[in-house]
Parts: structure tokens; sequence; C-alpha cells
């Protein structure tokens, strides 16, 4: 099969593996439409680790949902493109569509304890997904079943695959979660919160788990959380979200230490650091408008210290700032033509 | 496992003492049998050595043991009316209604988990939204309209199918089928469409409710991330998850389907135990309506134990619990 050849990391050149253009995903209601996500762009290199951050109801999930093809309806993509390797996936028909899921695409939810079916053994779950999109005999899938329960670290696999997922514990169900998410060897994994309904000491197991099997396994993640020391110890780039809309895009290096959006620097300000003096933390007042009463202008413009009047009018696009990119006008070049947003 | 279901036999044999309690209640205080049994012009004499030769005039304890002893073995006595040993009338009857409500169960079953199915996937299609509508009216049109409505249209209308009766029935010896005769199968086709249509909109109503539940999982959203054909999900993975409950409302149908089939066999003079237990009570045939009773319950009794057993069939959550948690 594909032999993972060790690529440059990050490369520079080539085509992204992932790239989300101009995304925008409405709900049609009977109180009209509500657009949850609006002109949301960000690439994904091959064996990359992108993380999404941003509150509960940002669209950082729903990201995750439009990427692969699991909108929940009447949820529906009203504009953009997503291409996977050039070939635009938003347009395939539902059975190309579902072979691609699971084939180059996984995803991991949230709640390990219900993501598994509770009536099939491990195993049978874990040859089912094999059969479905692998050329295998049913003894050869069963033989990889075993060898990746081994791999994510489950422990005496030969009887563990037979048993039910109720036989596990939450943090061993996430790794069957995670070895499923595995078994066809896709391209990229979406991983959403995977560690939000884990204890904190398993957390760590399972990232460290995940960004070791995805560095061998040359697969790409984008991982959606609203930990930000999660993506700090372990993406490579990270966007923040806010209203539906990608807020600031960077290296996770350059956004933790220097972050440029005013809702980024709150985001940082609130996270406590060991041996800072603070006083108290940094809260950022109000909430996070709802879907159906996003203010015009910028979105964050209500909360923002800085803003002025051009963001109450004018809704900002990604533009430089510093080492990463930030929809924010305190940004903006002055008046000079920007040549295409890439 | 086996501690499970000792105590579950257990508690079956309390439920049919206590069943056997009220039966033999029936011979103590409906009436005095004796009185039925005699003609007007029987002397008291003669009332009294009847009454005698009944053992009606022992203790009442012992009577009831006694009566639990001939139960056990399938003895209920005489019937008043037919003077014959109920065990036999009984007997003779008895294939009659399990056949009816055999069918129309199991019939309801199958065509109510596939509607329920078919109406959970397409839930905004057309057809859905009839065959939900044509359900309340199986929901709430009472038995024996819907049989006369039926004997109007196919049998006085149409006349294809017979009005009453079970048609030509071949002996087996043991057991009278009508299932092997033409005129024994068209007899059958309006008696199981009448008794079984209000279980099969049950069935229908509830295995489509929790379809829908279950197709809202995590799990069933994880199988489609995984790229599971439609067909894998929704037969494999959800249909499955609806079993359990579907499974407990079916046992106690197909129980209730038996038990008071006694309409469907009035309106059509099927010839079964429902309706030897009508006429039973218009005669004040007390054995024979004890007997019915001991046998309803027991069929209950044995219908509750083998759903237990089945829960254990399809969720390994119950299998396993007791053999601790894998290591």
């Amino acid at each position: 099969m594909n032999v993972p050849h060790i690529d440059q990391m990050n490369a520079g050149g080539g085509l992204p593996l992932l790239s989300v253009r101009r995304l925008r995903v409405e709900f049609p209601s009977r109180r009209g439409t509500l657009l949850a996500l609006d002109d949301v762009s960000f690439d994904i290199a091959r064996g990359e680790v992108l993380g999404v951050v941003g509150e509960s109801g940002a669209g950082k999930s729903l990201t995750g949902a439009a990427i692969i093809g699991l909108l929940e309806p009447p949820g529906r993509i009203a504009g953009g493109e997503i291409l996977l390797d050039g070939e635009a996936i938003h347009e395939l028909s539902g059975e190309a569509m579902r072979r691609l899921r699971g084939r180059r695409i996984a995803m991991i939810f949230q709640d390990p304890l219900t993501s598994l079916n509770p009536l099939y053994t491990v195993g049978e779950q874990l040859v089912e997904t094999m059969l479905t999109h692998l050329e295998l005999t049913p003894a050869a899938a069963r033989e990889r079943a075993l060898a990746l329960l081994d791999e994510v670290g489950i422990p005496a696999p030969a009887q563990r695959i037979d048993h039910y997922p109720h036989q596990f514990s939450g943090g061993m169900r996430q790794r069957v979660v995670i070895a499923l998410a595995l078994c066809a060897e896709p391209e990229l994994i979406i991983a959403d919160e995977p560690t939000t309904a884990l204890d904190v000491s398993v957390q760590a197991q399972i990232i460290a788990l995940l960004r070791r099997l995805c560095r061998q396994h040359h697969t790409a993640v984008m991982l959606v959380t609203h930990d930000m020391g999660v993506i700090a110890e372990t993406a490579d780039r990270v966007a923040v979200m806010y209203a539906g809309r990608v807020v600031e895009i960077g290296p996770v290096d350059e956004v933790v230490r220097a972050p440029a959006h005013p809702y980024t620097r709150g985001l940082m300000g609130a996270i406590p650091v060991l041996g800072d003096e603070v006083e108290r933390l940094v809260q950022i007042d109000g909430a996070m408008p709802r879907l159906d009463a996003i203010p015009p202008g910028c979105a964050f413009h209500p909360r923002c210290a800085a803003a002025f009047a051009r963001c109450r009018i004018e809704c900002p696009e990604l533009q430089p700032a510093g080492a990463t990119r930030a929809a924010c006008w305190l940004y903006a070049p002055a008046e000079m033509a920007e040549g295409g947003g890439r | 496992m086996p501690a499970f279901i000792l105590r579950r036999l257990l508690q079956s044999v309390l439920v049919m003492l206590t069943v056997a309690l009220v039966a033999f209640g029936l011979f103590r205080y409906i009436g005095d049998p004796v009185n039925n049994m005699v003609g007007q012009e029987a002397t008291m004499a003669e009332r009294e050595a009847l009454r005698e030769s009944l053992g009606l005039n022992d203790a009442v304890p012992l009577q009831f043991l006694r009566f639990v002893a001939n139960a056990a073995q399938g003895e209920f006595g005489v019937s008043y009316r037919m003077a014959r040993p109920v065990a036999d009338v009984i007997a003779e009857r008895l294939p009659a209604t399990l056949e009816l409500a055999l069918i129309s169960g199991f019939g309801a079953l199958a065509l109510g988990i596939a509607l329920g199915v078919y109406t959970a996937l397409r839930r905004d299609g057309w057809l859905s939204h009839a065959i939900m509508g044509l359900s309340l009216v199986g929901v709430s049109l009472p038995t024996f309209l819907i049989g006369i409505l039926l004997i109007y249209v196919f049998a006085v209308e149409l006349k294809v199918l017979p009005a009453f009766g079970r048609g030509e029935v071949v002996d087996l010896g043991w057991w009278t089928t009508g299932l092997l005769t033409p005129s024994g199968l068209k007899s059958l086709v309006m008696p199981a469409i009448t008794l079984g249509l209000y279980q099969l909109t049950l069935i229908m109503r509830l295995v489509r409710a929790e379809m829908l539940e279950v197709l809202r999982t995590d799990y069933i959203k994880f199988a489609r991330a995984r790229g599971l054909s439609d067909r894998a999900v929704h037969f494999g993975h959800a249909l499955r998850n609806t079993l359990l409950p579907v499974i407990t409302i079916t046992g106690l149908q197909i129980g209730s389907i038996i038990a008071f089939a006694i309409i469907t066999e009035t309106v059509f003079q099927w010839p079964g135990v429902g309706l030897l237990f009508i006429t039973a009570v218009q005669f004040v045939d007390i054995p024979v309506m004890a007997a019915y009773l001991v046998l309803i319950a027991l069929i209950f009794v044995v219908i509750n134990l083998i759903v237990d057993l089945l829960y254990f069939v399809v969720d390994p959550r119950l299998r396993v619990q007791r053999s601790g948690r894998g290591q």
C-alpha cells in the first residue's frame, strides 16, 4: 500500500492537503436563514496539525462536519469550496463522499463513551470499517485490527479485541476510537474535542498518542478544541474562530507568544500561567453574539477595547499582522491594494 | 446467568400459584356449581350426593391443594355444560387460537418493523406521512369494528373471503391445522388482519420512535464518519439497537393477542379457546373459565421468560456484567 515517505513538514510549496476556501454554511429555519460559518478559509498541509480554537458556538465543530460531509440537515454549504488534494469534495455525490469518509478523511468525536456501538465488540467494529474501505480478507483484517489495538496502546489486544465497549474505560475507549479512525490510513483526521470528556491525566496521554501516531503515519490533523493548552502542545498552526469566522491564523508559537487579534489576546490573557504573579486573569467582557444577532462590521467590536469607527461598519478580512494573519482593522495596510488573500 | 434464570423461574411459579388461587376462588364464590349441573327437579339427596362426589364438602385448603395438583397435570375437571373433561375441550380448541395468534402476531411484527424503519428513515416523505396517518386509524378503531368492516367488504360485497369459521382443517392427531388447505388459509386472512392491525401499528410506531432516537446517537454519527454504507449503518447498527424495547412490547403483545383473541373469535365465529371462554361465561361453566385463566397466565409467564432470555442474546452489556469489567 502507500509507503509513507518522510516529506518536509509544512512544505511551503506544493498543493496543501486540505484547502478550505471562503466556506459558508447556513441553516435555513422558519425565522430566516442563519449564517453559521461565514467566509472561513484555511489550509492544512500533509502531516500538519492545525489547531482550531474558539468558544462554544464559534463554528469549530461545524467546520469539521462540513469538511467530512456530515452537516446535520437542514444545515448546508451555501458557498465556497473544500479541496482535498485539489479535488473539490464539497460537491461530491453522497456515495462518493461516503467512500472518502474513513478512507481519506477520518473523524474522532468528543465522547468516547458514546462513540462506539454497545452491541458489537471492538474487533467487529474495526474489521467492519476495514472491510468497507480496504481489499482485505476478514482474517487479514482481524490481524490488522490486533496490530492497531497494540499500536494505540491497548494492553493484551488478543483478548481485548473480543471485548465490548462497556468493558473498556473512557481513555481506553478513546484509544479504540483512534484505532478506528486510523484503520484505513486516512490522510486527514478531524479530531473534534477528542479529550474534553476525559480525565485530565488521561487527556495528556491521548493527545500524546494522537500526535505520535499522526507523525508516524504522516496523517494531518484538524484538532478542534477550546483548550489552548492542548493546542500549544500539539499543533503546528492554530486558527482562532469567533462567531463563525476565522479571526486569526498563524504558527502556534507566534499566536501564543504575540497574539495579534484583540480576541486572541483576550483568550491568551484568560489562561493562568504558573509562576506569574497576576492579581486577576484577564477576561473578555460580554458574550459571543448569537447567530441570529451578529452585529454589523466586525462581529467582535462590541466587546473590543480597541474598536473604532470602521469596525462597526466594515467586516475585516484576514491580513498580515506580525507573524500571523488576523481579521482586524488594526492591521489594515494604509489603503494599499492587497493582492489576493493567499 | 443461571442464578438469574432460577430467580425468574421461582417468580413464575409464584405468579402461577396466585392465579391458581383466583381460579380456585371462582369455584367457591361464583354461584353454586351443583345448581348448574343438576336439573330443576333434582332432590336434595341427589344434590348432596353430587356435592360429595365432586369433593365440595372437604376443607377449603385441601380443595385448593387438590385443585393445584390436578391443574399441574392438566386436569381441570369436567365441563358443567359439555360434560367432558375440560383438558380435552381446550386441547381441541387451542390449535385454532394459537395458529391465529401466532400468524397475526409475527405478521404484525415483521410488517411493523419494516414500516417503522421505513417511516423513520424517510421521515419527511409523503408515503411516511400517509402511513403514519393511517396508523392512527389502526390504533383508534376498535377491533370488532375492523372485523365487521372487513366482513362487509370482502365477504358480503366482494364475496372473496369466507365470513366465519376456520374452513377445512387437517387433523394431525395432536394438532389440527387450517394452514394446509386453501379454504383454511382463506378463512385465516380476515381474522389475522383484525387481530394484528392494532399490534402492527403499535410496533410500527415504537420502532419508528426508537429508530429516530438511535439515529441521533454518537455511535451512529461515528459509524457514518467511518464511511460505512447506509445499509450497514441503518440495519447493522441502528436497527439492532432498537430491538430491546421492541422485544419487550412484542412479547407482551403476543400474550395479549392470545388472551384477547376473544373478540375477534366471536366476530368471525373462530373455533378457538376465546370463543370457548365466552360461551363458558354465558353458561357459568366454571371449570372451563378456571382452566382458561390458568392457561393464559401460563402463556404470559412463558413468554416473559423467553423475552428475558432474549435480552441476554441481544445485549452484551447484560451478558458480561457478572464476569467483571474485563481485566
